[in-house]
């Protein structure tokens, strides 16, 4: 086999993992394809009415465009990046320390050069891929409202997928030779979680300081961004006016991100190999116990619970996970704190962010201890009736939910005591829902595979996620309008209810 | 406990998946034996000890642990029963002691007691450098360890086995072996699957031969020569002879 051909072939395998494993995660180990491409052309046609409702009014945007057009439009490309940079360095960190076939690659009679840059390049198509799929419904709302100049977007969105790309595999490389391997992979991963929201978070952090509102748009539209933005005419912009058509700046622009990713796969595609040795060389870093502590004594309850609290504290990727929904906690505690000094009616905003963030954090620690649980042959054969063992579990759910939603409910109350009420039974009503839904969908597996947690039930995702939204929205009107309030309560009571009924575990 | 009780009392078992893999099985295993339950793959070995242990409920059929019925009274017949698979599943973010104490606190042992114990069985097992580290990095061999370790921390009256020298190295396979062999000694018993056969020939007492769900032979070593008419036959050769006779008849 000519080298050309091998790494033809090579490719093609490249793609059909990818496909697979992308095929995993929308359908779970079943495989069900036809299900997967129509559940995913429902979804993206479904998808064109939030789009509409987020986008549609800026269809009529013409070039040249005011600076606060220009703004809101490259923030907006820039978090589109910052996604799918993130969405990036997980897929590289996945191929150095989770693809089984390196043995295989490493010790075949292949270039490995050439072998790791068709690899690079599969990790920069499937970014790209990924990202052309979820702007398409934003992308055609602009081309049915404003004209076909807007396919031009595709063509940003390209551009913007290929250099998140290389950036991803130049930042994770040059990560690993400054840190070393181990810590590579859990900073890799935090960062891959937190980037995106933080860019939303920091946004947001900026307007509560400046206008005291959530809105992160009274930032980018205001006359202060305006005055610090640079020129109309410089470089910064070329992508917001590529997205607009222009020509110019769309072909600048694809050829600035081909030019980076080629420049990527040649300076690390060398040392992509040594890069992979020295990872399954230094594969676990061995962690001591600071102290050497007695056994305790305590209900069989007790050693549960302090077993779920260690190895909660003690997995940072895990933790980061979660945290990224607890990030969005920072801008309603900012605004609560500046609402002590000037009675902000933004206030009541944070209800339901509060309520939204409880349910989403108690849904992924319910996965955790319920169903992600490692010893399952062990805790099954242990003395104690499967009741107090389920038990156990959700008081550990509902103890770390607790300790972190109080002081912010605590703080809350000196503010405005009713609000507070509402935000306490929103964000018990809320975890408790949460929670109850991951135990009806319990399906065990190890707690490594928490990534793929929405994977095993599609069902018990988006029931967790309206719920979630729906008690958010119930405990926000019943602070201004209880009426309202208990429609939305009665619809989320009726989906919870839906919900269990199709559940497997409700006998 | 009445007095020369049987350990383990398995009446007409049953258990069917897509296909039936345990057959109405009758196996009796007396107190402090060392037993040794082999057969094929897919024989219906690990699916009967899975019940046994309480880890799969049986379609039919009765199992009595000690004299305990432990379909009616599970959590008591698991009080005295230790079960280690063939796939360790320990916490990668615990150290091997803070998996004993952990698994000391879910039997209720005192920690006066569990302490010294997982000490010493750690110790016992080789594992005294890695006390006090996470057992991430661990080879398989180490956590088998552990899990074994763990098994024992609450000294079991019965001690179930699927495959538990898998992915050991020699010298670690003694030492397991010896550790089982102290215990049937001090009147523990133990079962256990295993496919490596000198070991079962060497270690059990006696020895149970499963194929299709259903007890074939069964005996001490001598007892199955002479089923078998051949008195210097091995038991490789007899177990591959049963199996091949159960395939033809079936």
């Amino acid at each position: 086999m000519s080298s050309a051909t091998a790494l033809t072939w090579f490719a093609r395998h490249e793609i059909r993992l990818a496909w697979r494993e992308w095929l995993a995660m929308m359908t779970g180990r079943r495989g069900r394809k036809r299900a997967a491409v129509i559940g995913l052309i429902v979804f993206a046609a479904i998808m064109h009415l939030p789009a509409y409702a987020v986008i549609g009014r800026f269809a009529d945007l013409q070039a040249p465009l005011d600076k606060s057009s220009l703004i809101v439009i490259t923030a907006t490309i820039l978090l589109a990046w910052a996604l799918m940079l993130s969405q990036a360095i997980e897929s590289v960190t996945r191929v150095f320390y989770a693809r089984a076939d390196l043995d295989l690659i490493m010790s075949s009679p292949v270039r490995l050069t050439n072998v790791f840059s068709v690899r690079i390049a599969a990790i920069a198509l499937t970014v790209m891929a990924m990202a052309l799929l979820l702007s398409t419904p934003f992308v055609d709302v602009l081309v049915i409202g404003g004209g076909i100049r807007w396919f031009a977007a595709y063509g940003v969105v390209i551009a913007i997928g290929l250099s998140a790309a290389a950036t991803a595999i130049a930042f994770t490389i040059v990560l690993f030779h400054l840190i070393g391997p181990s810590r590579t992979r859990l900073v890799a991963q935090i960062l891959a979680a937190i980037i995106g929201a933080g860019f939303v978070i920091a946004l947001q952090i900026a307007a509560i300081l400046s206008y005291g509102t959530l809105s992160r748009f009274a930032v980018l539209t205001s006359d202060a961004a305006a005055a610090y933005a640079p020129d109309i005419e410089s470089i910064v912009w070329w992508p917001a006016r590529a997205a607009l058509g222009d020509g110019q700046a769309l072909l600048c622009l694809l050829a600035g991100s081909l030019l980076l990713l080629g420049a990527v796969m040649a300076i690390f595609s060398p040392r992509f190999a040594g890069t992979v040795v020295k990872t399954s060389a230094n594969a676990a870093p061995v962690h001591r116990a600071s102290r050497i502590k007695s056994f305790r004594s305590g209900s069989r309850q007790q050693a549960l619970r302090s077993k779920e609290f260690v190895l909660l504290r003690r997995d940072p990727w895990l933790i980061s996970q979660s945290l990224m929904q607890l990030l969005y906690l920072v801008p309603p505690a900012l605004l609560l704190w500046r609402s002590f000094a000037n009675s902000s009616a933004a206030i009541i905003l944070i209800t339901p962010v509060i309520v939204m963030a409880a349910g989403q954090l108690a849904g992924g620690l319910a996965w955790l201890t319920i169903s992600g649980e490692d010893a399952a042959d062990l805790v099954t054969t242990a003395p104690l009736p499967p009741s107090r063992v389920t038990r156990a579990k959700i008081e550990v759910v509902l103890i770390v939910i607790g300790v972190i939603f109080a002081p912010l409910i605590g703080a809350l109350a000196f503010t405005s005591p009713p609000q507070a009420v509402v935000t306490a039974i929103g964000v018990v009503v809320a975890a408790a829902t949460a929670t109850a839904i991951q135990l009806w969908f319990r399906v065990q597996t190890r707690r490594s595979q928490f990534r793929r947690r929405q994977t095993s039930s599609r069902l018990a995702t988006f029931a967790e996620a309206f719920s979630s939204i729906g008690w958010a929205a119930t405990a926000a009107l019943a602070l201004s309008m209880p009426l309202p309030a208990l429609v939305t309560g009665l619809v989320t009571a009726a989906i919870v209810a839906a919900t269990w009924k199709i559940s497997p575990r409700r006998e | 406990m009445k007095p020369d009780q049987s350990a383990l009392q398995v009446r007409r078992l049953t258990k069917r998946f897509d296909r039936l893999a345990v057959d109405a099985l009758d196996l009796t295993v007396r107190t402090g034996e060392f037993y040794a339950l082999l057969g094929p793959n897919g024989a219906g070995k690990a699916t009967t000890l899975r019940m046994v242990a309480g880890l799969l409920r049986p379609d039919a059929g009765s199992v009595s642990v000690l004299g305990i019925d432990a379909l009616s009274d599970p959590v008591a017949a698991k009080q005295i029963t230790a079960w280690v698979s063939d796939e360790p599943m320990i916490y990668d973010k615990l150290t091997p002691l803070e998996y004993l104490e952990f698994v000391a606190g879910l039997w209720g042992i005192d920690p006066a007691v569990s302490e010294p114990s997982a000490h010493d069985l750690l110790v016992s097992l080789g594992l005294e450098p890695h006390l006090h580290e996470r057992c991430e990095g661990f080879s398989k061999g180490m956590r088998q360890k552990v899990a074994l370790a763990g098994a024992l921390v609450h000294d079991p009256r019965l001690i179930i086995l699927d495959e538990p020298l898998t992915g050991l190295d020699a010298l670690s396979a003694r030492h397991v072996k010896g550790l089982l062999q102290d215990r049937v000694r001090a009147g523990c018993t133990v079962i256990m699957t295993t496919h490596i056969l000198e070991v079962a020939e060497r270690m059990a007492d006696r020895i149970g031969v499963i194929a299709a769900g259903r007890l074939v032979a069964e005996g001490t070593l001598t007892e199955l020569r002479q089923q078998n008419g051949h008195n210097d036959t091995s038991l490789e050769d007899m177990f591959i002879a049963l199996v091949d006779s159960e395939a033809a008849a079936a």
